[in-house]
């Protein structure tokens, strides 16, 4: 699936927080969405998910304007958020199935799709456990579980590994990139964590609202005239990485 | 979007309601002390200080404990709905609000749902409360129980509408404290709940148009003339009326980034 952002401007009252910001994910790809805390990266996520109205611009997927036709642009997407949004106290079965029957899904089809993709995951052992009592990382991966259980062709994260370990972000990170190349997924992965970024992924750089490039991450070195993705993004925002 | 896809996720967001209810049952259990204590403490040290006379829905004297139980009642159902509502915008349920609102289904539909699965848990604990009163003989008519049902309904679709709206608008109002202050306690108060409002009107004719005004006062009225198996036309029309009108704002007004569903509010 392609998404188009087209010219997305965003203000909370008289502040301004994105500001012309245009760009398009090509299907099947893992592409990072690099930026500072209050670079507007939740906003924007917002904003490809409906939580927000668009106020300026528009979001297309696969040409279809998410601001006319939102119930199919809903159905394509899936989204880890940045906060948790698993109910602890209940089971990572229960869980699954509220976000199933939440797309449509008739109890006999959710339960079908919640075993193949916990499957998947590695968690069907772990289905009818609370899921207070999982780790992190495996919290995170039912989030993502959750979020292609409805099969979508675009998969949102935003800041997916924040809380986690080195080797957990490490795992999820590369447990994403399998899943781009073994099922197609268009993956939007927005992270301030720069190590979570490879140089041949695209890259979009936002800072302060505006998005400052738009590549794949060796080709925004060359045209900077810097070695690493970091100085890159360090010659274009004036600030450092995490 | 096809109806087998809306009734599937009605189910949904009932069933994960229900679920929740069972992990925290003894939470649900420990509010219905407050309604409990109103009856078997309040009731018991006012019943001789507040005679009643009769008046419709009822056909005799009246103790006071019989008065009160559709008031207390429709308190369940006010404590509830509010405490849900704005658990929706602040705090417990921001995940889930996430989730559901992730859904393609509209947006309203999606809200009204969460707003009914959280007041038929009020209603569960409303069944469980008249149980309880049936035992310390607070009797009504059996089919009374069955015909109180689409009242309750009304009125937790009623106050959850209302919950929201506040949350949603009110930021002065984010905190329970603060609703339980000037929002449950006055409709609570100034409305029939406790007392007929012929009482209130002798005492000031002020309060009396307060409480007349107040669509809690006819939310109990409502539940008042169902559990006795009467319909009262104009309660149950006011207070459908006003549920509408509440459910259209709320939900045609439901801004996520006024809550705090993003993260922050803005």
């Amino acid at each position: 699936m392609t998404l188009t952002a087209r010219n997305l401007s965003f203000r909370y009252g008289r502040q301004p927080v994105l500001s012309e910001v245009s760009f398009e994910l090509a299907p099947g790809g893992f592409h990072a969405l690099l930026g500072p805390n209050g670079a507007g990266k939740s906003t924007l996520f917002g904003l490809l998910t409906r939580l927000l109205a668009i106020q300026c611009g528009d979001v297309l997927l696969d040409g279809r304007s998410l601001k006319r036709h939102p119930a199919a642009a809903l159905r394509q997407l899936g989204v880890v958020f940045q906060q948790n949004a698993l109910d602890l106290d209940l089971t990572v079965r229960q869980n699954l199935m509220y976000h199933a029957g939440l797309h449509g899904l008739s109890l006999r089809q959710a339960r079908r799709l919640c075993d193949q993709e916990l499957e998947r995951f590695g968690l069907l052992a772990r289905a009818g456990d609370a899921v207070r009592l999982l780790n992190g990382g495996h919290r995170r991966r039912v989030e993502i579980a959750r979020a292609l259980l409805h099969q979508p062709s675009l998969l949102l994260l935003d800041e997916p590994t924040v809380g986690l370990d080195v080797p957990s972000r490490q795992a999820l990170n590369q447990h994403v990139r399998s899943l781009c190349r073994d099922r197609g997924l268009t993956v939007l992965w927005a992270t301030h964590l720069i190590e979570e970024v490879d140089s041949n992924d695209p890259v979009l750089i936002l800072h302060r609202g505006q998005l400052l490039a738009n590549g794949e991450g060796h080709a925004l070195c060359q045209a900077e005239g810097t070695a690493t993705l970091a100085e890159t993004f360090q010659a274009l925002t004036g600030e450092t990485t995490s | 979007m096809t109806p087998s896809q809306y009734l599937n996720c009605f189910l949904a967001v009932q069933a994960r309601e229900w679920q929740r209810f069972w992990q925290q049952r003894t939470r649900f259990a420990s509010a219905l002390v407050r309604p409990l204590l109103w009856l078997l403490v309040f009731a018991a040290g006012f019943r001789a200080v507040l005679g009643i006379s009769i008046i419709a829905p009822y056909q005799t004297y009246i103790t006071y404990e019989t008065y009160i139980v559709p008031g207390l009642c429709g308190m369940i159902v006010l404590f509830n709905s509010m405490q849900g509502a704005l658990s929706m915008v602040y705090d417990r349920e921001l995940g889930s609000m996430r989730v559901l609102l992730m859904s393609p289904l509209p947006r309203p539909f999606l809200l009204i749902t969460k707003l009914l699965a959280m007041g038929l848990v009020a209603i569960g604990q409303v069944y469980v409360f008249l149980l309880i009163a049936r035992l310390i003989d607070v009797e009504t008519p059996a089919w009374g129980y069955l015909a109180v049902l689409p009242a309750l309904m009304l009125t937790a679709l009623m106050l959850g509408a209302l919950g929201l709206l506040i949350a949603t608008w009110v930021k002065q109002l984010e905190n329970f404290a603060g609703v339980m202050n000037f929002v449950i306690f006055p409709m609570f108060f100034l409305s029939s709940a406790l007392y007929p409002l012929w009482k209130m009107q002798e005492a000031s004719p002020w309060l009396y148009w307060l409480c007349q005004v107040n669509p809690f006062t006819h939310a109990v009225e409502t539940i008042r003339f169902a559990l006795y198996l009467q319909w009262n036309t104009e309660a149950y029309a006011i207070t459908a009326g006003v549920s509408l009108v509440l459910a259209t704002l709320a939900t045609a007004a439901f801004r996520p980034q006024r809550t705090r569903i993003l993260g922050t509010r803005r």
